[in-house]
């Protein structure tokens, strides 16, 4: 299941989704708004997306990582919006048979999402400047 | 024929708009538009390189040809996450 939200992410609700009888393990990721990175203070976040393609990439993604491992249920949700300190942009849960399964899956949907799903973050950092986060685009 | 081109984040900031217009070719390739948007926005000259196109929610490759009709857009590196 794929969602994006302008609302607070709630991680027993995404939990649920995931929940099974048929699942010995339940691996649950959240993205949460640091403060520091390499020592510039953060004090908000802003998230945008290509709405259509990024559904379209994650559903590839999840489909993929159905393929990959034997999955019972995937929750993604990525929130969008001004993000305060500590709230979650991300939240994956999956569930699985046995635990390998689910720490592999978790861990592979973070990292592909991270390269490919068309979502941007704004770094409003504490001295009142903003950027947008390219990598590989330094001075953006 | 004349293609909308999405634009988000640094794209659009730099343009100052969400969507630009760009004339090409019948059959024009995803590469052809990079260069005619080297050209005609100089603004975008130092991040194009490092942006990927998407021709209807995908990414295209340098030779994939623009259908016409299709949703293009430009998307720099992604953060999400």
């Amino acid at each position: 299941m794929i969602s994006l939200t302008q609302s607070p992410i709630d991680p027993s609700a995404i939990l649920a989704q995931v929940a099974s009888n048929g699942a010995g393990a339940v691996v649950l990721f959240l993205g949460t708004t640091r403060e520091f990175t390499k020592g510039r203070q953060t004090a908000s976040l802003d998230y945008e997306c290509y709405p259509q393609m990024a559904e379209a990439k994650l559903a590839e993604l999840e489909a993929q990582a159905r393929e990959k491992w034997p999955l019972v249920h995937v929750s993604i949700v990525h929130r969008l919006g001004h993000l305060e300190l500590g709230e979650a942009s991300i939240a994956i849960a999956v569930s699985s048979p046995h635990r390998q399964a689910a720490f592999e899956a978790g861990k592979w949907l973070i990292d592909t999402i991270k390269e490919d799903v068309p979502i941007w973050k704004q770094e409003n950092w504490a001295d009142g400047t903003s950027e947008w986060v390219h990598p590989g685009i330094t001075g953006s | 024929m004349t293609v909308p081109i999405k634009l988000f984040a640094i794209a659009r900031q730099r343009l100052g708009r969400d969507q630009v217009e760009v004339t090409l070719n019948d059959f024009a390739t995803a590469g052809d538009l990079r260069r005619a948007l080297a050209e005609q926005f100089p603004a975008l000259a130092d991040v194009l390189p490092h942006i990927r196109i998407a021709v209807n929610s995908s990414y295209a490759a340098d030779s994939t040809v623009i259908p016409a009709g299709a949703e293009v857009a430009l998307i720099p590196p992604v953060s999400g996450g």
